[in-house]
C-alpha cells in the first residue's frame, strides 16, 4: 500500500500492521520485560538437572519434556499482560470502535506477541538443549517445533488472557485455563524433540503440530475477540 | 413459527421453572428404578466375568459415568452456544447447572477407573488413554468452574465461560485423539483393552439400564438445579413472590 503526501494508509491490514508495528516497537523499548521469561526458561531448566541427575545419558531420556515443559511455562508468564495494558489506557475500546474487524487486530497482537516472547525461547533453545546432552543434529528440529508451539500457544493464551480480562486473580486462572488445552501441542512437540534425538523421521508429529497451529490461528482470534467485547461491556 | 414456541417460552424463567420442577420426579423416580434394577442385576445377577471375575462388576458405574462426564460437557457447550447467539438467560443458567455435575461425574469416573486398576493392573493409576483424557476433561471443568467464580458480575461471567466452553468443545475430540496418539507410542495393548468375547445378555442389560438410569439422574439433577439457579438469578422477580407464595398456600 502507498500511502502519499501524509494520507494515513487505511484498511483491514494497514490497520493490523500498524497494531504489530506497534506492540513490537513498545516490547523493544522494555527490553529487561521482554527477556523475562528467557531467563525463566534458563533457570526452570536448569532445576532439572540439579534435581534429578546430573548424568548426561539419563538428562537425553528426559530432555524432551524439560524443553517443553520449561517453554510452556515461560511463555504463560508473558500472557497475562497481552490486553492487560490495553484494556486500561482505553486502546481495546479503540480497537473495537474503530470498525476494524477485532478478529484480525487481535491476530496481528498474537503475531507480535509471538515475535517478542516466543522467538527468543526459541533462540535460547539451542543453549538449553545443549546443556540436557541433546545431540546438535536435532536443534534444528528443536527450534522448528517450539517456534510451532508457541505460536499455536500465544493463540490460545490470546483468548485466555481476554476471557480473565476482568476477572479477579487472573494470572492463576489463565494457567488453570489454558494449560489442559495446551496439552496436545505438549504431546506433538515433546515427541517430535525425542524423535529427532534418536535420529528418527520427525516429519509425522511437525505435521500434525503445524495442522494444530493452523487451526488454533484460524479460530482463536475470534473467541478472543468476542472476549474482549464481553470484557468491555 | 408455531414450531418454535416452546423454544421461546422456555427461555421465560417463569416457565422454564415450572416445567423443570413437573418433569424433576420423573426423571427422579426413573433414575431410582432404573439404578436399583441395574445395580441388582450387575451385581447379584450377571455372572463374573471369565477373566477379571467380580472385579469386571464397577464397570456398572465406570462406564456410565465416564459417558456422563462428556455428555454434561457437550450440553453445557451447546446451552453455551444458545446462551450467547440468542442471549437466553436460562440457557446459561443450565451451563451453571451441568457444569459441576459433569465435574463430579469425571471424578467418579477416575475413581472408580482408579479403584478397578488396582486388582487389574496392580496400580492405582495408570497412564491409560482413556483415564488421562478423563483426568484432562476434569481439568477443562475445573477450568470452567473457575472462570465462573472469578467474575463478579452474572452477566459477564456466563458470556466469558460460554465462550470458554465453546473452545473446549471444539479442543475435546483433538486432546482426545492426541493422547490416545501419545498412548499407543508409549505402551502396548491394556487388559482393557484386551480381545474378549462381546457381553452375555445378563451382562449387557443390567449396564444399559445403568446407562438410562444414570442419564435420568442427570437430567433429575439438572431439573433442581435449574430451579435453584432460577431461584438465586430472580430472587428479586414479582412473578417469583407470587409462585411461591402461591405454592405455600
Amino acid at each position: 500500500m502507498k500511502a502519499g503526501d501524509g494520507a494515513v494508509p487505511t484498511g483491514m491490514l494497514a490497520a493490523a500492521a500498524a497494531t504489530f508495528r506497534r506492540d513490537v516497537v513498545l516490547a523493544f523499548r522494555r527490553p529487561g520485560q521482554m527477556f523475562q521469561p528467557v531467563v525463566f526458561f534458563l533457570i526452570v531448566t536448569t532445576l532439572f538437572p540439579l534435581s534429578l541427575s546430573p548424568q548426561l545419558s539419563q538428562l537425553r531420556d528426559i530432555s524432551p519434556g524439560i524443553l517443553w515443559v520449561g517453554a510452556l511455562l515461560s511463555s504463560l508468564l508473558a500472557l497475562e499482560s497481552l490486553f492487560r495494558a490495553d484494556m486500561e489506557d482505553g486502546t481495546l475500546e479503540q480497537w473495537v470502535i474503530s470498525g476494524q474487524p477485532l478478529a484480525v487486530q487481535v491476530l496481528a497482537r498474537i503475531l507480535a506477541h509471538w515475535t517478542v516472547s516466543g522467538l527468543p525461547l526459541v533462540a535460547a533453545a539451542p543453549l538449553v538443549g545443549a546443556s540436557l546432552a541433546v545431540p546438535a543434529t536435532a536443534f534444528g528440529t528443536t527450534m522448528l517445533v517450539l517456534g510451532l508451539g508457541t505460536l499455536c500457544l500465544s493463540g490460545l493464551g490470546a483468548a485466555g488472557a481476554a476471557l480473565t480480562l476482568g476477572s479477579r486473580r487472573a494470572s492463576v486462572l489463565l494457567s488453570l485455563l489454558v494449560l489442559p488445552l495446551a496439552m496436545p501441542i505438549l504431546i506433538f512437540g515433546a515427541r517430535s524433540v525425542d524423535l529427532a534425538i534418536l535420529g528418527e523421521p520427525t516429519r509425522g508429529p511437525v505435521l500434525l503440530l503445524s495442522a494444530l497451529t493452523i487451526l488454533t490461528l484460524s479460530l482463536t482470534p475470534w473467541a478472543a475477540a468476542s472476549a474482549v467485547r464481553i470484557s468491555l461491556e | 413459527m408455531a414450531t418454535w414456541t416452546w423454544f421461546h417460552q422456555l427461555g421465560s424463567p417463569p416457565h422454564a421453572y415450572r416445567i423443570a420442577g413437573r418433569f424433576a420426579p420423573w426423571f427422579g423416580w426413573g433414575a431410582l428404578l432404573c439404578i436399583v434394577y441395574g445395580l441388582f442385576g450387575g451385581l447379584v445377577l450377571a455372572p463374573p466375568d471369565y477373566q477379571q471375575k467380580d472385579a469386571f462388576r464397577i464397570i456398572y458405574v465406570h462406564a456410565p459415568a465416564a459417558w456422563l462426564s462428556l455428555s454434561c460437557y457437550t450440553a453445557m457447550a451447546v446451552a453455551a452456544f444458545v446462551g450467547l447467539v440468542w442471549r437466553m438467560k436460562i440457557a446459561h443458567a443450565a451451563a451453571a447447572a451441568l457444569a459441576p455435575v459433569g465435574a463430579s461425574f469425571a471424578f467418579v469416573c477416575l475413581a472408580t477407573g482408579s479403584l478397578w486398576g488396582r486388582p487389574m493392573w496392580g496400580t492405582w493409576w495408570e497412564w491409560d488413554a482413556r483415564l488421562t483424557s478423563q483426568l484432562i476433561l476434569l481439568f477443562l471443568y475445573l477450568g470452567y468452574m473457575a472462570l465462573r467464580s472469578a467474575h463478579d458480575d452474572l452477566q459477564r461471567a456466563d458470556r466469558s465461560s460460554a465462550v470458554l466452553a465453546i473452545v473446549g468443545v471444539v479442543n475435546v475430540p483433538i486432546i482426545h485423539y492426541s493422547v490416545y496418539w501419545w498412548n499407543s507410542l508409549h505402551q502396548g495393548a491394556t487388559v482393557m483393552k484386551a480381545d474378549r468375547p462381546s457381553m452375555p445378555a445378563e451382562m449387557l442389560v443390567p449396564l444399559l439400564v445403568m446407562f438410562l438410569g444414570f442419564t435420568l439422574f442427570q437430567w433429575w439433577v439438572l431439573c433442581t438445579r435449574l430451579r435453584a439457579e432460577i431461584l438465586d438469578r430472580e430472587r428479586n422477580a414479582r412473578w417469583l413472590q407470587t409462585e411461591l407464595l402461591d405454592g405455600a398456600r
